[in-house]
């Protein structure tokens, strides 16, 4: 009885990892390792470090809320190796159209369209710039009023 | 190299403490960081859901969630004025590329974005017969793939559908409140790149939050606020009829 007592102590000490239990019934350990993972993200904040043109282009429009990587993608890798690791070039008929193609179960104040009717098939960026998406007349362009 | 009882001697203690530095795993990422000083959640804004789908791409790309799997997804939910009971709810592919234009634009239309609850009472933690999955000291509910089984009763234990066995590696898999760039000051990947604003990460415990604010001058609600489970998953503007 008593070597099998031993046996188990010795087992249970063998097997049972030692940061169980430092916090509850859970490997201690694992809150450490699963907060140790790299990011994909990297934040606007970093983006608007390097990129500062078109935060002041943003500034000027409706996009200036809509985070970088909201369009661009994870780019993380970009930010740490910006010389060799470029974003790919997006194609505005589709990135566009996730936020902006009409649906009726979008909030009524959000600007939308029906694209196939608004564009007719082209690229969005043919018309709007997508960091200042409102077109301007040439007028206002040439020192009017926004 | 012959080892005497002398060498044997000499390193026994060495191999002692290296065994410890074995054991103590990976150290912390963030060393400034404070469990005890954090209780995450999240706010989520219906009223401003678009159902543009890029929070779920976003997790996707953050945590390497396999394709047809999600760890949040957008639902559009349909109400008509005489089956409040029994909406329409869809989400293809969890609405990752956004939403298909709907026929019926009669009665209320509207998005859902869905993600773990973080419950503090949560039953998923609760069945575990291993320890594997856990709320953290700063109210997150994770889980430790290195201890877990793969025996699916969390899966079936959540009441909000958030939990999945991945197929690579065959242990259960959930929202982590992208918990790798929260204890680094981010905040999680879905909120990041919100273009309006519908997700805001909240800690509870910090008093200058606005998430306070927000819940003393806001009607919010939970999910499922009938089976308590202490969710920390705050939604504004939810109508009655979601699930």
């Amino acid at each position: 009885m008593a070597v099998a007592l031993i046996a188990f102590v010795l087992l249970r000490a063998a097997v049972v990892p030692k940061s169980f239990g430092e916090y509850g019934h859970y490997r201690g350990n694992a809150i450490g390792e699963i907060a140790s993972r790299p990011i994909a993200h990297a934040g606007h904040d970093v983006c608007e470090g390097c990129h500062t043109d078109v935060v002041e282009k943003k500034r000027l429009g409706r996009h200036v809320v809509v985070p970088c990587e909201a369009c661009h993608g994870a780019l993380a890798k970009h930010a740490d190796d910006p010389g060799n690791i470029q974003p790919p070039k997006l194609d505005t008929a589709v990135v566009c159209a996730r936020c902006h193609e009409a649906n009726s179960a979008k909030p009524k104040g959000f600007p939308q369209v029906a694209t196939a009717e608004h564009s007719g098939g082209l690229a969005c960026d043919t018309c709007h710039q997508p960091h200042k998406p409102k077109i301007e007349t040439e007028e206002k362009a040439a020192g009017g009023k926004k | 190299m012959d080892i005497t009882r002398r060498h044997m001697l000499l390193l026994l203690p060495a191999a002692a403490v290296a065994w410890k530095y074995v054991q103590a795993g990976t150290p912390e990422a963030a060393p400034n960081y404070k469990l005890s000083e954090h209780s995450w959640g999240m706010l989520i804004d219906i009223p401003k859901c678009i159902g543009c789908g890029s929070c779920v791409r976003a997790c996707a790309a953050e945590n390497d969630v396999p394709d047809g799997y999600f760890r949040t997804w957008v639902e559009r939910y349909h109400v008509t004025d005489y089956a409040i009971e029994r909406p329409q709810v869809e989400s293809p592919d969890g609405g990752k590329q956004g939403f298909p234009l709907n026929q019926d634009a009669s009665g209320k239309n509207f998005f859902v974005p869905k993600l773990c609850n973080h419950c503090a009472d949560s039953p998923c933690t609760q069945v575990c017969p291993v320890g594997a999955t856990f709320v953290s000291p700063d109210g997150v509910v994770l889980v430790d793939k290195n201890y877990c089984l793969g025996c699916r009763y969390c899966v079936q234990a959540c009441p909000y559908g958030c939990r999945f066995i991945n197929p690579k590696t065959n242990t259960a898999e959930k929202c982590t409140l992208c918990y790798h760039r929260i204890t680094k000051g981010l905040t999680t990947a879905c909120a990041e790149v919100c273009p309006t604003g519908a997700r805001q990460l909240a800690d509870l415990k910090n008093p200058k939050d606005p998430i306070h604010e927000f819940l003393r001058t806001h009607s919010v609600q939970v999910l499922k606020p009938h089976m308590a489970t202490g969710s920390k998953v705050f939604y504004n503007g939810m109508d009655g009829s979601v699930r």
